[in-house]
């Protein structure tokens, strides 16, 4: 007991290096840690993203893009489907229900969704949850639009207001629809996913803007006005991809089937948690480079440990020397030091732990708005607790070098240090 | 000690021989020698810390040549308490800490220790018998003490449990002669009361009147040293 007492109060003794040690430690376990969060947290927050939805039709193309340019936003579509082929695939006997997207414009650099009431009522997100409204309600004319979280903040619309939407996705489009001016008719409580900074239009509207249109700009012998489109009633030619959810999961290959092998026109339909994994696949690359930076960084405040215990080495052989004198074995003198490298690798880790949970806490708010990345605050899991270990271990490892040099020391200056 | 050889590892070229000697039981020897000789090279050897690659060397009865490193260890934990000349202690810790730690290793002495009650009781009559007031004990760290009482700290430790021999090796050349005079006075007075044997080595032959025998390090040992490097 006395002698773990000393050991103790030997590393008190040396309390500066000692916790600047403990800190190297905790800050490049938090940084391992914090990678691991922020990855496992982006995956979840993409996996979130799209709940509920059984599949998600385009035109022929890779799983992937499908998944980005429809759920994410990311991209464009290079291809549409046409009414038609989104009806048949709507009357399919598996079908429970099916949401058009229409993608192609935007609004001050927000892009523009076309889609229909469905949308409202099917798309879900987070485990489940469906979209609420903070203010006002769903489209209930032609030209009503529905704005996201970000995008109402980011524009500054409230309810009622006004907006033009351009053609393309540039900021700054030259070719705007400004003949067919939109009423902001509600706008969505935020969830954290692309939904926040979109804008939402009916799919007549998308169609009506692009009436008087060919080819991407205004046709100069045709213009038709709000009101005579309004009277119309515009049925939509093409759209650019569809959620799809099924009755029953059991039919979700059938379903596919029948849409990658249809006659018509090629399609695909893609199972967004297979799109994921390949997109999983892809960005594991990057995130294999980032563990691995982030293990170097944990390599390198070991290593910081080992050269802190090293230098005190020589300055402790008279500590040493006493030890053997009252009956140390230099097998003791071994175990001190290597406990005390076990002490300052758990108190980093520890330190670490604690220290990673108080940012999470504090920064979740502002990532979680910002990034739209939900970072859980849960206890680690096997994979953080076996990294944890890891680092335990590798540093009573690396505390075998000055333990085996204090060793050969203490065997070497018998009760007298020599030089 | 019968035709023990000895030489330190590696490349200090120090070896030291010593052919025939013998310390009875509760004598108290004074090996003096000059600084520098060999003499804290025959302590180490003496109390097995170091083993020698030749001869053989008993103690109390056992020869520790043929003892395993952690039995020797072990064995002198039990046998021997140990004063350096000076940094007897370990700064940082408590005085009490610092006298209790030979009983860590060493389960027999922990029990005389204890035999008239606690460690740290014993800790405490000790030091109070060789000057140190319970005020000063009591929560100070040793690195706080000044030479002469650490002196007497490292006495203290070297005493608890009541080990058969005392080493001391050159435990005054750091006190001035007063201190020297008293400091030698109470580390008599516990080893005759523990009936040990005291083996001290010191480079002063004026501490001679207090020993029963005193000896020449040049008449026992013969050192031979290398070119050094």
């Amino acid at each position: 007991m006395t002698v773990l007492r000393l050991a103790l109060q030997s590393i008190a003794n040396r309390w500066m290096t000692a916790l600047l040690t403990v800190f190297a430690i905790a800050i490049s376990v938090m940084l391992l840690l914090g990678v691991e969060k922020v990855r496992t947290g982006a995956r979840a927050s993409f996996a979130n993203t799209i709940s509920g939805t059984d599949l998600i039709v385009g035109a022929r193309t890779g799983e992937v893009q499908l998944l980005l340019y429809a759920v994410f936003r990311i991209g464009n579509a290079t291809n549409n489907i046409t009414w038609e082929s989104y009806q048949d695939i709507a009357a399919r006997p598996e079908v429970a229900w099916v949401v058009p997207l229409s993608l192609g414009d935007s609004h001050r650099g927000v892009r523009v969704l076309g889609t229909d009431l469905g949308y409202f009522r099917h798309y879900r997100f987070r485990r489940g949850q469906s979209l609420r409204f903070r203010a006002g309600g769903p489209f209930s004319d032609l030209f009503d639009a529905v704005l996201g979280a970000d995008a109402a903040a980011q524009l500054g619309y409230r309810i009622g207001d006004t907006m033009t939407v351009a053609h393309g996705l540039g900021g700054t489009a030259f070719a705007r629809h400004d003949d067919k001016p939109f009423r902001v008719s509600g706008i969505l409580a935020k969830t954290g996913t692309p939904v926040d900074r979109t804008v939402h239009v009916s799919l007549g509207a998308i169609e009506a803007i692009h009436l008087d249109w060919q080819s991407g700009r205004r046709d100069p012998d045709f213009h038709i006005s709000a009101d005579e489109v309004r009277r119309i009633g515009l049925q939509p030619k093409e759209i650019t991809a569809a959620l799809i959810g099924l009755k029953s999961r059991l039919a979700v290959f059938r379903l596919q089937r029948f849409v990658n092998t249809y006659a018509q026109e090629p399609l695909s339909a893609v199972l967004p948690g297979v799109a994921l994994q390949e997109l999983w696949s892809l960005v594991g690359t990057a995130e294999t480079a980032l563990g691995a930076v982030s293990i170097m960084v944990v390599a390198t405040a070991l290593l910081g440990m080992v050269t802190a215990i090293l230098t005190t080495l020589n300055e402790r052989r008279r500590e040493m020397a006493i030890l053997r004198s009252v009956g140390a074995r230099p097998a003791t003198i071994l175990g001190l030091l290597l406990s005390e490298a076990a002490v300052l690798t758990l108190a980093g880790v520890t330190v670490g732990c604690a220290a990673l949970y108080a940012v999470l806490a504090i920064v979740r708010p502002y990532i979680d708005a910002r990034f739209g990345i939900y970072l859980a605050i849960d206890p680690p899991g096997p994979h953080e607790t076996v990294a944890l270990a890891a680092i335990v271990v590798a540093g009573c490892a690396a505390g075998l070098l000055p333990a085996l040099k204090a060793y050969r020391l203490s065997l070497a200056d018998g009760m007298t240090v020599r030089n | 000690m019968s035709a023990v050889r000895f030489a330190w590892p590696g490349a200090r070229r120090f070896s030291l021989a010593v052919d025939g000697f013998a310390v009875p039981r509760g004598e108290r020897l004074l090996i003096i020698g000059a600084s520098g000789a060999g003499k804290s090279t025959l302590l180490s050897l003496m109390c097995g810390v170091v083993t020698a690659q030749a001869g053989t060397l008993r103690v109390l009865g056992k020869d520790i040549g043929g003892l395993s490193g952690g039995a020797r260890d072990r064995f002198r934990a039990e046998h021997f308490g140990i004063i350096f000349q000076m940094f007897n202690l370990l700064p940082y810790g408590s005085v009490l800490d610092n006298v209790l730690l030979p009983l860590s290793f060493a389960p027999a002495r922990r029990a005389r220790a204890t035999a008239a009650g606690s460690a740290q009781e014993e800790a405490r009559r000790l030091l109070r018998s060789l000057g140190l007031d319970d005020d000063l004990v009591h929560g100070s760290r040793a690195a706080e003490l000044s030479v002469g009482q650490q002196q007497r700290v490292a006495a203290a430790r070297a005493l608890i449990g009541a080990p058969e021999i005392i080493v001391a090796d050159e435990p005054t050349s750091a006190l001035d002669r007063d201190r020297r005079q008293i400091f030698l006075d109470l580390l008599f007075d516990q080893v005759n009361r523990a009936d040990g044997t005291l083996v001290m080595v010191s480079h002063d032959a004026t501490l001679a009147p207090h020993f029963h025998r005193i000896v020449r390090f040049d008449d026992i040992a013969t050192t031979m040293r290398g070119d050094g490097r």
